[in-house]
């Protein structure tokens, strides 16, 4: 074992480190954003729209991720090209980003959906009866309160995500692992660099859900 | 100011309001009571739509509110309403409760709803409080806020749905002081309470619901001391009895 090599390695792999991160930023953004609409499609009491967000988060959590990744990176640039008429290059980043995003709002669909129902009914009423109209009191009022109660969860939930963007690896992009996996057949040490990779995953996620744990803790009391 | 003209409101196959006929006029105060389940609070939260109802009319100061027309959010920023259970957000300051929707709805600036918002606290004697969270008050407390809040949006009309069951027995006095007050400053009050000294000492009268229906209404002296009808006779005497 020779783990010397990892450190002129170090540049890009803190370059594929960017890579990851920024992927996550941008979806668990993305992924709440459009989760949080799903979830007021699910309570909403048009049976269409409730019907279709249900669709839509059933469809997403019976597929496999790895799935919607090679999916989106075909048929994104096609699904484009056929609506502009023109060829429009979208990359690799774009589509992997759109396809966690798509995929991991139907988790934190379920999540916000969970949070404005735990709101007391009292709260809506409230809001209401001052004269507030359902977009005020779903934003001033019951989404602060349920994002509040939420967040150990949707925390939870997008260290998971850290993990699986690694998945980019099946449309070429260079994150932390493949750049790790990259470096590590060019000077002939896979073992070693992918023990280093596991190493950094395991502290980053088992350290992010410990101050999740810590943070629940405190919510609670 | 309130008027219900042959008002229905069925729960699925239970019918709550039978029928109901009542009119609150300008400055009026009226006590509404009744037994446990018999259409209280459904009947005062008809009159903000907080509950729709299937058949009749209400109109509130030559609103009908039951025309679906009717913009249901302007009616509500005139016509206050304050909960059993306080509901106030608690993820907001005590100030920030009472600025908000003047902010938000009535399009009212900062600087001048926070004025409002203080003044209305001094009234209800809690100025000192405005930075605390909900959390950090008294039920009674919690009650006077609530009703600094209603206030706040300038209502015409002041509903209040069992201000003071949700509170230990000493602090619904500092509540009902509040609302003596507002009542004596001329605001138009419908009170949905059990609590027979504000009813005699403020109300102008006593409205009597049983099974979704107005029994009987009268001065509140003639009702507590001369009530006309056995259901009536009967709540009182319940009433009156401690292990109630
Ligand atoms: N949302 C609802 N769905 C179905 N039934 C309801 C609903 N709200 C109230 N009811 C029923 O309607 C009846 C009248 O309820 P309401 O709350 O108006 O009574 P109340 O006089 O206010 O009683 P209390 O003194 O206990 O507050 C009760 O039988 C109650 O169970
Ligand atoms: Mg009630």
């Amino acid at each position: 074992m020779d783990f010397t090599q990892i450190v002129p390695a170090m540049p890009a792999l803190w370059e594929g480190m960017l890579l990851t991160l920024k992927m996550l930023v941008l979806a668990v953004s993305g992924g709440v954003a459009l989760g949080t609409v799903l979830a007021l499609m699910r309570l909403s009491s048009n049976p269409l729209l409730s019907g279709l967000a249900k669709t839509y988060v059933n469809y997403f959590r019976s597929i496999p991720l790895l799935l919607v990744i090679t999916w989106f990176y075909l048929a994104v640039p096609m699904l484009l090209n056929w609506i502009t008429g023109t060829f429009v290059s979208v990359g690799a980043f774009t589509s992997c980003l759109v396809a966690f995003m798509m995929f991991e709002a139907a988790y934190y669909c379920e999540i916000v959906r969970a949070g404005i129902q735990s709101i007391p009914r009292g709260q809506l009423h409230a809001a209401y009866a001052v004269g507030m109209t359902y977009g005020q009191a779903m934003r001033l009022i019951i989404l602060p309160q349920a994002f509040r109660k939420m967040m150990p969860l949707l925390l939870q939930q997008s260290v998971i995500l850290f993990q699986d963007t690694s998945l980019v690896y099946a449309v070429g992009l260079m994150d932390f692992l493949n750049t790790a996996r990259s470096k590590g057949d060019i000077v002939g040490l896979p073992h070693e660099f992918l023990i280093f990779a596991g190493a950094v995953y395991f502290v980053i996620s088992f350290g992010a859900s410990t101050l999740v744990k810590r943070l629940q803790k405190r919510l609670a009391v | 100011m309130i008027r219900f003209n042959n008002v229905h409101k069925w729960f699925k196959d239970l019918h709550v309001l039978k029928g109901v006929n009542l009119e609150v006029t300008q400055g009026e105060v009226v006590v509404v009571c009744g037994p446990s389940g018999s259409g209280k609070s459904t009947l005062i939260r008809t009159v903000n739509q907080l509950e729709t109802i299937n058949e009749g009319e209400i109109w509130v100061d030559g609103v009908n509110v039951t025309d679906p027309k009717t913009n249901l959010n302007a009616l509500r920023a005139e016509v206050g309403f304050v909960f059993q259970h306080f509901n106030l957000y608690p993820h907001l300051s005590v100030l920030e409760n009472i600025t908000l929707s003047p902010i938000k709805v009535k399009g009212m600036d900062k600087v001048a709803a926070e004025k409002q918002a203080i003044n209305l606290l001094e009234k209800v004697g809690l100025a000192h409080k405005k930075d605390a969270f909900p959390s950090q008050l008294s039920g009674g407390q919690q009650q006077r806020v609530a009703i600094a809040r209603g206030l706040a949006m300038e209502p015409r009309v002041m509903l209040f749905d069992e201000p003071t069951s949700a509170l230990d027995p000493e602090m619904i006095g500092e509540v009902l002081k509040v609302m003596k007050d507002l009542a004596e400053s001329g605001m138009t009050m419908m009170v949905v309470t059990h609590e027979m000294g504000f009813a005699r000492e403020v109300a102008d009268r006593v409205v009597f619901v049983d099974h979704g229906e107005i029994i009987e209404q009268a001065h509140p002296e003639s009702f507590f001391t001369n009530p006309q009808h056995d259901r009536a006779k009967q709540f009182l005497r319940q009433l009156l009895t401690p292990m109630n």
